[in-house]
């Protein structure tokens, strides 16, 4: 029977030959995740077992990243829980403030997911690490909790749809248009249940950071997994980090799937998902004058390296517009650490954006970015849900780091080839 | 496993973030996090929600964060099920792995009101609702799935080795 790349790696991880969508099966995990939100949650579950120890010590994480440094009593309560545990049970990876990340740019940052890997994380954009052609999904505290005792997760074997790519992006679109495009398209339950498989001959030209970014919104469409096929630079990505030995699967050339979709990249514009779906997305030639509070770039989605130098490149000599604040957070330390070295935090700071400490904060409406009623922010990150960022009657478009940049110097949502030509 | 009680309807995309904001993610604690079960969709749910009332919804019901706070809010509000369109596939799965009973129904939730009294026969898969006498049929679960729930979750399952 012939598989998607996504099955390969399922029947792999259950020792059978062959696995066909709709079957339930119990995967053996390479690698459980969790943050200082969900843990707790899991860590009672676990508890409930009377276990002295997690299945492979190596093979859990826990990265200390929504609401830290501690954003008030309870947040710390929530973290020194999580860092009591994993103290008790010596986890090798756990992750907290000064070492710590956002955890889906921190793990493929330490190695810590290779190409074939099963992950799954009790945080929904666990998807992203399909960008290195692994599989891993977001599943809840409870999953994660059966995860660190037994190592194993059921599944359901997902069906997919393909998305062959072809051409290139043009300069400032990037990954984060794409996956906006391809959302508006299918829709936000376009994908529900389903992998999401990027191949075709215009995979090449998309950097890891793009790649990274289309995973990591794949549960946007509903989906399982969003996987790449697996390439020199997913190669070149995970020596370079340090990670395990690869194990490339390849999707069978007969393989089924539900939807091919042709997805043309040179044709991809600079796209904004309005409020409050991240399937409303619009080209420029539908948005009309749309002045913002706030503008936000970081995230897991939009908090590597590569954004921030995009970023940079628009603000260098400008000034954000007046009464916009602006808010950069890089992703991990090490993303922290070279935007400084490279020069871009001095850019940010003389632009008149604020530069913060790696957190997830402001993406989920936690702290560092609140907005209050009435207010719009233009923001990298993944959700513009209502009350995503604070107050029910606040507003979030979903852009990509470029056209945030921007609509940070024009105090209006504003496409990165307008303000490029001026 | 069967169900009794009034309708609470809600639309399409019900997203985890509207179920529990992020605000309240500093605690797990199943009681304080029931008093702000949707609160950004319905400021009126909390103080009208009843023991044993189910919550019919449109399509992609639990949408977005992972959050099991969001099926742990629910539950712990009193609701006994939720019969949507369809679910979320995180949602689905962290609602069986905790014990809510959720079932996929599009002509249920399409038809089924507000404030409809509704009887659910899971095993037998028949949704009955009292007040117009309009019936549903529904697919079980799957075997995997049922013995999840019969034997009290997924961590039971799994060390009970049934899975």
């Amino acid at each position: 029977m012939a598989m998607t790349m996504t099955q390969k790696i399922l029947a792999a991880h259950c020792g059978r030959e062959s696995i066909s969508a709709g079957e339930l099966i119990l995967a053996d995990l390479d690698l459980v995740l969790g943050n200082d939100i969900t843990s707790p949650v899991a860590i009672k579950e676990f508890a409930k077992l009377g276990r002295d120890s997690v299945f492979d010590r190596n093979k859990v994480t826990m990265v200390m990243d929504h609401f830290v440094p501690n954003k008030d009593i309870k947040a710390a309560e929530q973290c020194k829980m999580c860092r009591d545990f994993c103290g008790e049970k010596d986890i090798t990876h756990f992750y907290d403030v000064g070492e710590m990340g956002i955890e889906h740019a921190l793990l493929p940052e330490k190695g810590l997911v290779t190409a074939g890997n099963v992950v799954i994380g009790a945080d929904s954009h666990t998807c992203t690490y399909g960008a290195l052609g692994a599989f891993s999904t977001g599943v809840g505290s409870t999953d994660m909790a059966c995860g660190m005792a037994t190592g194993k997760a059921w599944f359901k074997v997902p069906s997919a749809i393909k998305f062959e790519l072809s051409g290139s992006l043009r300069k400032y679109v990037s990954g984060k248009d794409v996956i906006l495009h391809i959302i508006g398209n299918i829709g936000v339950d376009g994908a529900l249940y389903r992998s999401m498989e990027f191949t075709g001959e215009g995979l090449s030209s998309l950097t890891m950071a793009d790649r990274f970014c289309i995973a990591n919104m794949a549960i946007e469409a509903g989906a399982k997994n969003g996987i790449f096929g697996v390439d020199d630079k997913t190669l070149d990505y995970i020596r370079e980090h340090g990670g395990a030995e690869p194990t490339v699967y390849k999707a069978d050339t007969d393989a089924e799937y539900d939807e091919v979709i042709n997805i043309d990249l040179s044709a991809i514009e600079p796209t904004v998902a309005f409020p409050h779906l991240p399937g409303n997305a619009k080209v420029f030639s539908e948005i009309g004058d749309v002045k913002i509070d706030q503008v936000v770039i970081g995230s897991c989605t939009n908090g590597r390296l590569e954004d921030l130098i995009t970023a940079a490149e628009i603000m260098k000599g400008r000034k954000a517009a007046k009464n916009v604040r602006v808010i950069i957070i890089p992703a991990t330390q090490r993303v922290y650490l070279e935007a400084m070295e490279m020069g871009l935090l001095r850019t940010f700071i003389e632009f008149g954006a604020v530069v913060s400490t790696p957190t997830c904060g402001p993406c989920l409406g936690g702290y560092m970015g609140i907005l209050a009623a009435g207010e719009k922010a233009v923001t990298t990150t993944n959700r513009n849900f209502v009350g995503r960022m604070g107050h029910t009657e606040s507003e979030v478009y979903l852009a990509s780091p470029a056209t945030a940049a921007a609509s940070a110097v024009t105090g209006r949502i504003t496409s990165p080839w307008e303000v490029a030509e001026i | 496993m069967k169900y009794t009680g009034d309708v609470i309807k809600y639309g399409d995309n019900v997203d985890t973030d509207v179920i529990i904001p992020a605000r309240y993610l500093n605690t797990s604690d199943h009681r304080e996090l029931a008093s702000h079960c949707m609160e950004d969709l319905d400021r009126t749910f909390v103080s009208r929600v009843k023991p044993g009332d189910i919550i019919t919804a449109g399509m992609n019901f639990g949408c977005g964060s992972s959050r099991e706070h969001a099926p742990i809010a629910i539950k712990a509000s009193g609701v006994s099920l939720v019969i949507a369109k369809s679910f979320a596939r995180i949602f689905y799965r962290n609602a069986i792995n905790i014990g809510l009973a959720i079932v996929e129904c599009p002509a249920a939730a399409e038809e089924i009101s507000e404030g409809d009294k509704v009887e659910a026969d899971l095993d037998n898969g028949i949704i009955r609702n009292i007040t117009t006498g309009r019936e549903y049929k529904t697919a079980p679960f799957p075997e995997f799935v049922q013995k999840i729930i019969e034997n009290g979750g997924l961590m039971k399952a799994i060390e009970n080795g049934v899975i």
